[in-house]
């Protein structure tokens, strides 16, 4: 019985680190592939296309909202010790250090993530990843390496808009609304935001850009033969990217701070 | 020549293939029948390295690929073509971008050449001025044809057909078979064809082999197949309809 359920455990965490190299070989050879020619533009553009450009709307209206919010329960909160002076730093802190790179990432993930391993999972079920090996074009450098590479630009690129305009959203609440003096909004940012801070967060977003393309484009790679395989491969793509979002975002930031 | 020797494959724990020992001659059209679900697809993915066997060996020319891989598993593949049973048409292209992507992808193809090429080949599989449509807007019969022109357009030393008939009309799917064997002819690759054609087979092919719990249970010159006297294999070749003449297809 006892021996039974350890067997289990061990067998699961044996899967559990084979899938685990499998995935880092993917990601390995991925970049490599990428070092030699024919070198892609167009494909990577089309993905910086499809994984930047076609967020931004998504993510515009998240970090309106949130910035919006931040100001909301930041003004409350800090009236409390008649600060509300300081109202654009928190809001600008917040934004820069963990809210941008965390939920533009997680947007992203569900905006493009899931849509990218539905569509390599569906190259997969059809054979079309297999039809661009029979013509000797090697699937990881055509397909996977223009996402990783768009991932990672255009992550990034989407966590600075996001920033901007919470802040923006911030502003617009905390002054327009709630009558905090703008200059004192501006103010606050500038003294207290530091390079450090947005070195973090563009750390922050390359990293998260990589995971996202990574662990979605792996799943869609890895898709079983079948409809229900299609839907579990990007159920398991967007859990998993956001969950290791989280993680890896704790452990930077204690790494950071 | 492509050449298996006691190949054996496992797949989902099923014992598909069970010792295929095959020869497939050079510059002719060999046919492989057999039931459906039988490993026939499966066959053909292990002659082009899709697949690899748990045991045996796969020799293309003079060389064993089926434990290569990366670049030199990519020089054996680069003589080869196939068209899938699906047609696996790349859903983002359109038709005329699919035909055009061997070319320009493998062979480097650029300008005026491809368009004249890729043009030809679509009038061929009969889907002239469909170029501009996506796979997505084609009908299966219209899909497998663009799936053919795409295999035909790099005019390669082999092409795997799996199945390029199913799911067309009569009239289409002689000239489809029409169009390979001329093919085949002109250019004198080297063609296997899985096919559930029969009789129609016999007429147009050189060599056929068949398929059977996972052995080839025979292989014969398509003139003397039918005159095999095993009471499986007679049973399974007459019940398409009439046995027809061999060679009275094409001349
Ligand atoms: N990737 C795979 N994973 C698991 N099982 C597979 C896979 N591919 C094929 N099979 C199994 O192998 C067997 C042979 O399949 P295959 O597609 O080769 O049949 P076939 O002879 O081509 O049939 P048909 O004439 O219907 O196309 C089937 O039982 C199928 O379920
Ligand atoms: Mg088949």
């Amino acid at each position: 019985m006892v021996l039974n359920m350890v067997e289990r455990i061990g067998a699961s965490v044996v899967t559990r680190l084979q899938e685990m190299g499998r995935m880092l070989l993917f990601v390995l050879s991925a970049f490599a592939w990428l070092t030699r020619p024919p070198f892609r533009f167009s494909h990577m553009l089309k993905q910086l296309h499809f994984i930047g450009y076609k967020s931004t709307f998504v993510v515009v209206l998240t970090a309106g909202f949130t910035g919006m919010v931040l100001a909301l329960q930041g003004y409350y909160s800090l009236r409390k010790f008649g600060s509300e002076g300081l109202l654009g730093s928190a809001v600008a802190l917040s934004m820069i250090r963990e809210l941008g790179p965390v939920l533009a990432a997680l947007m992203v993930t569900a905006r493009a993530g899931s849509a990218m391993t539905a569509e390599i999972g569906i190259m997969r079920i059809t054979e079309q990843i297999d039809a661009l090996d029979t013509m000797a074009i090697n699937p990881m450098q055509y397909l996977i390496a223009p996402k990783l590479v768009a991932g990672l630009i255009g992550v990034p690129l989407l966590v600075a808009i996001f920033d901007v305009v919470g802040i923006y959203g911030g502003y617009v609440v905390g002054v327009d609304l709630l009558g905090v003096n703008a200059g004192s909004y501006w103010n606050s940012i500038e003294s207290t935001v530091e390079w450090k801070d947005v070195y973090g967060g563009i750390l922050k977003s390359i990293s998260f850009g990589l995971i996202i393309t990574w662990i979605c484009s792996y799943k869609g790679y890895h898709t079983r033969q079948s409809a229900e395989g299609l839907g579990t491969a990007t159920t398991e793509a967007v859990v998993l990217s956001s969950v290791v979002i989280l993680v890896w975002d704790y452990f930077l930031t204690s790494v950071l701070l | 020549m492509i050449k298996l020797i006691g190949v054996e494959k496992k797949l989902g724990g099923q014992a598909v293939l069970q010792g295929v020992n095959l020869t497939i001659p050079v510059g002719k059209l060999t046919t492989i029948i057999g039931r459906s679900g039988e490993g026939k697809s499966v066959l053909l993915k292990h002659m082009i390295g899709l697949m690899q066997p748990d045991r045996g060996e796969v020799w293309v020319g003079d060389v064993e690929i089926s434990r290569l891989s990366g670049t030199r598993l990519n020089d054996v593949r680069k003589r080869f073509a196939m068209l899938f049973q699906g047609a696996a048409l790349f859903d983002s292209l359109s038709v005329f971008e699919n035909v055009a992507f061997p070319l320009r992808e493998k062979l480097r193809m650029k300008g005026p050449a491809v368009a004249q090429r890729v043009e030809e080949k679509l009038a061929q599989v009969g889907l002239e001025g469909m170029g501009h449509k996506f796979p997505a807007e084609l009908s299966g019969g219209m899909r497998k044809r663009a799936g053919l022109a795409r295999a035909l357009v790099m005019e390669p030393e082999i092409i795997l057909f799996d199945e390029p008939t199913t799911g067309l009309d009569p009239l289409m799917a002689k000239s489809i078979h029409d169009l390979i064997v001329t093919m085949q002819r002109r250019f004198g690759f080297t063609a296997v064809m899985v096919s559930h054609e029969i009789p129609e087979i016999f007429a147009i092919s050189d060599w056929v082999a068949m398929l059977r719990s996972g052995k080839i249970a025979a292989m014969a010159p398509a003139t003397e197949f039918q005159r095999i006297t095993d009471p499986d294999i007679l049973e399974f070749i007459s019940v398409g309809g009439t046995v027809v003449l061999p060679g009275s297809h094409v001349g």
